[in-house]
């Protein structure tokens, strides 16, 4: 379903709204053209005239600077014309309201959307009810998808350890409630990793764990073992009043990564964190700027994958209106 | 009136043990035989049930009409329309209209309503506690002499279980039986998916179904404690099945239905984020599917009922989460009853009963069995006859079922209530 959803007639990437139901082959594409545009950004004239004449919304019903200033920054460095929509909304916003603000939007001859939504499906829903010119990219739905962070995330990944065979790869902290956790676990299954473990308490884990794919742990030395790639995330303040962990201290007495749980996993683990980072709740500040931290390659990574996948959803139109 | 005859076509009316090829002769509104020819009876009308089967009309225990209050989604017109199509003869109307059935007018409104729309059968459940916010009992005696036959928290949880007892104790006193839709709100709050690999998967919130069973629990106990007469409606899981057969064998009086689509359907089913499957209780798991037939088949669960909730279109436009939970099922409750029967689950004696005596019974309705003397509710059916879910076929306001566009096999013919007849098939 999704992947009907996602590919056109030609299994071109028409719109980008989750890792599920996506090749392996597609995912390393989508890598290989990050990397080139990689390589655009640490020229001094980081402008391609790739998408030039096209007309890229930011749709985001959801707070974000981070996520939208790379999206902002990728579609301008291939020459896209970019408006940017902020609507505050409730969670009780009507379809109507929202399909409403498409229909508007479409009448403006635009080609692509971006989404972020609070709620799990919206970017899916929003797809089906575009006009049929028109792709979306999902900039995180809910808590179902957030795939470019975890393409990102991805290219960051084979960069340090080229081969992804071989890799056994630890998602750390609140799995249950992370878009990025889904997608990731999602990426890294189908880009054949050899393990993917998840450490939290049960509170944090999503219900039937393993029918994600993963290896489910509560405790965090033991699952460091062996690890090469770990990946903290970022834990909100609501979880402690929620009654899910009693407080920011015992949480990072437990999942926080420190330089001593850190001696638990491979001499050579890299560490991930989506961002924005919790110093001293998630993950300690030591360690975030340490050596084997790659935080901020994530973030270059970032407009390049951004910019991989806009053109690819915006080319496979030019080619099948060829 | 006029006199009716149905004929070559096979009876079942459970209740009597009939099954088999014979006359029915209907007079000024009733049954008069089965069988033996009366003295001096010419028909007036005859209608040939060749290759059809004749039975009782459906007694359906859950039917949201939309009148009064959501008339965008539908209306007693068109909903009872729906039911005479499905071969629906009696319904039972959950409590949660607006304003809701807590004041006798709104009773008399409705009654009114129906009798206009040519459909005087519609059962009103009252409000168990004022404007069901589970706070204040409501007026149940007021209710009852009005002509409602249960008192039901609708979806909506007395606020504590002191509440309970006392509703209950309080329906007790009245005789009247307590429809409860058994939800633990602090457990269920914000979910709109079985809580389960699939919820998990899409990251939408889940109901554990444990919200559903521990609420089974607590009200059984209660029905020892007040002596009620507890009837669980719309039971999805497999736990609250065996809470529920194990206090039927220490022989409290407590019975359950179950809805037509959560013997069919479970969480996997599901298309992903379509608000078409977005139904509360949430489709749940194989295991819990497989528990609901067998409780079918133990009689455990007694009933089968549509939960017929029409919506408009809005109410489903939308990802999953933001939309209305329901679906528009009267018209398939048929079809997909009789594909119970197809896949050996009930024979189709036992599948007729679960919709027509054996629901009548849990409300002590005089309905449900083609008994002389009986009202001549009947339906009469073509169990092989397919036909495709689509607008030319159907009769309810809502269209959100997940089996829209779909072909399914078995369709009413004719749907006669009180010797009246209030549906044909014009196909």
């Amino acid at each position: 379903m999704n992947s009907t959803l996602q590919l056109n007639a030609h299994g071109k990437l028409k719109h980008f709204l989750s890792i599920e139901g996506l090749s392996k082959a597609l995912l390393t594409e989508i890598l290989d053209n990050a990397e080139s545009f990689a390589g655009i950004s640490g020229q001094s004239v980081k402008k391609v005239p790739l998408l030039r004449g096209k007309t890229i919304v930011n749709l985001f019903f959801e707070n974000s600077t981070r996520t939208r200033t790379t999206f902002d920054l990728a579609a301008s460095r291939l020459s896209a014309d970019i408006l940017n929509i902020n609507i505050a909304t409730s969670s009780t916003s009507k379809g109507e309201s929202l399909l409403d603000t498409i229909r508007n939007l479409e009448a403006m001859h635009v080609d692509l959307f971006v989404v972020r939504h609070a709620i799990s499906g919206a970017a899916h829903f929003i797809a089906q009810h575009s006009a049929p010119h028109i792709s979306v990219i999902n900039a995180g739905d809910g808590q179902h998808a957030h795939p470019t962070q975890a393409m990102l995330d991805m290219l960051t990944i084979r960069q340090y350890k080229k081969d992804f065979s071989h890799l056994k790869v630890a998602i750390i902290g609140d799995i249950r409630h992370s878009r990025v956790a889904r997608s990731q676990i999602q990426a890294l299954n189908t880009l054949g990793v050899q393990e993917v473990r998840v450490i939290a308490p049960k509170t944090l884990l999503p219900a039937q764990v393993e029918s994600l794919n993963v290896t489910a742990l509560h405790n965090m030395e033991q699952g460091l073992e062996d690890i090469d790639v770990i990946i903290m995330l970022r834990l909100q303040k609501e979880r402690m009043t929620a009654a899910l962990l009693p407080s920011e201290s015992e949480f990072f007495k437990c999942y926080g990564l420190t330089q001593k749980k850190l001696a638990c996993a491979n001499p050579d683990a890299i560490v991930m964190h989506p961002g924005p980072i919790n110093r001293g709740v998630e993950i300690d500040s030591s360690v975030a700027d340490g050596p084997q931290s790659v935080i901020l390659r994530q973030v270059t990574n970032g407009v390049a994958v951004r910019m991989a996948i806009m053109s690819m959803v915006l080319q496979q139109s030019t080619e099948s209106a060829a | 009136m006029s006199k009716i005859l149905i004929q070559n076509g096979r009876v079942i009316d459970p209740a009597n043990n009939i099954d088999q090829s014979l006359p029915v002769y209907i007079a000024a509104g009733k049954i008069v035989s089965v069988g033996q020819k009366p003295a001096d009876f010419t028909a007036d009308i005859t209608l040939d049930a060749q290759n059809k089967i004749v039975c009782p009309g459906f007694v359906d225990l859950s039917v949201r009409l939309r009148e009064p209050g959501h008339s965008r989604k539908g209306s007693i017109h068109s909903e009872t329309r729906a039911a005479a199509a499905a071969g629906v003869t009696s319904l039972c109307l959950p409590p949660d209209t607006r304003p809701i059935i807590d004041t006798p007018s709104v009773v008399e409104y409705i009654r009114d309503k129906a009798e206009q729309a040519g459909y005087p059968n519609v059962f009103p459940f009252a409000a168990l506690t004022k404007q069901l916010k589970g706070q204040e009992l409501s007026n149940m005696h007021a209710l009852k002499r009005m002509g409602c036959i249960a008192v039901s928290n609708a979806m909506c949880a007395p606020q504590n279980l002191l509440i309970l007892r006392h509703a209950m104790e309080y329906a007790v006193s009245h005789d009247l039986p307590l429809a409860l839709h058994p939800d633990e709100p602090s457990l269920s709050r914000g979910g709109c998916l079985h809580e389960g690999a699939i919820a998990s998967q899409y990251g939408l919130p889940g109901i554990p179904a444990a919200a559903e069973t521990i609420a089974v629990t607590q009200t059984l106990e209660l029905a020892i404690l007040t002596g009620c007469r507890v009837h669980f409606s719309q039971i999805s899981g497999q736990g609250a099945v065996k809470k529920i057969q194990q206090a039927q064998h220490e022989g409290l009086p407590v019975t359950a239905d179950v809805a037509i689509h959560q013997l069919h359907l479970t969480d996997t089913d599901l298309t992903p984020f379509d608000s078409r499957y977005h139904v509360l209780p949430p489709f749940r798991g194989q295991l819990d599917k497989t528990a609901l037939r067998e409780g079918l088949i133990n009689n455990t669960l007694t009933a089968i009922c549509s939960d017929h909730q029409p919506h408009d279109l809005d109410a489903k436009l939308g990802a999953l989460p933001e939309t209305e939970p329901g679906i528009s099922a009267l018209e398939t409750l048929l079809p997909l009853t009789l594909q119970l029967v197809a896949e050996n689950s009930l024979s189709l004696s036992q599948a007729i009963s679960r919709l027509t005596d054996k629901p009548a019974a849990i409300f002590s309705l005089n309905k449900g069995t083609l008994s002389p003397g009986m009202d001549a509710d009947i339906c009469i059916f073509d169990p092989n006859k397919n036909w495709q879910v689509n607008k030319d076929t159907w009769h309810s306001a809502g269209i959100n079922t997940p089996y829209w566009e779909q072909t399914l096999q078995g369709k009413v013919s004719h749907t006669l209530q009180s010797g009246k007849i209030i549906y044909q098939d014009n196909v």
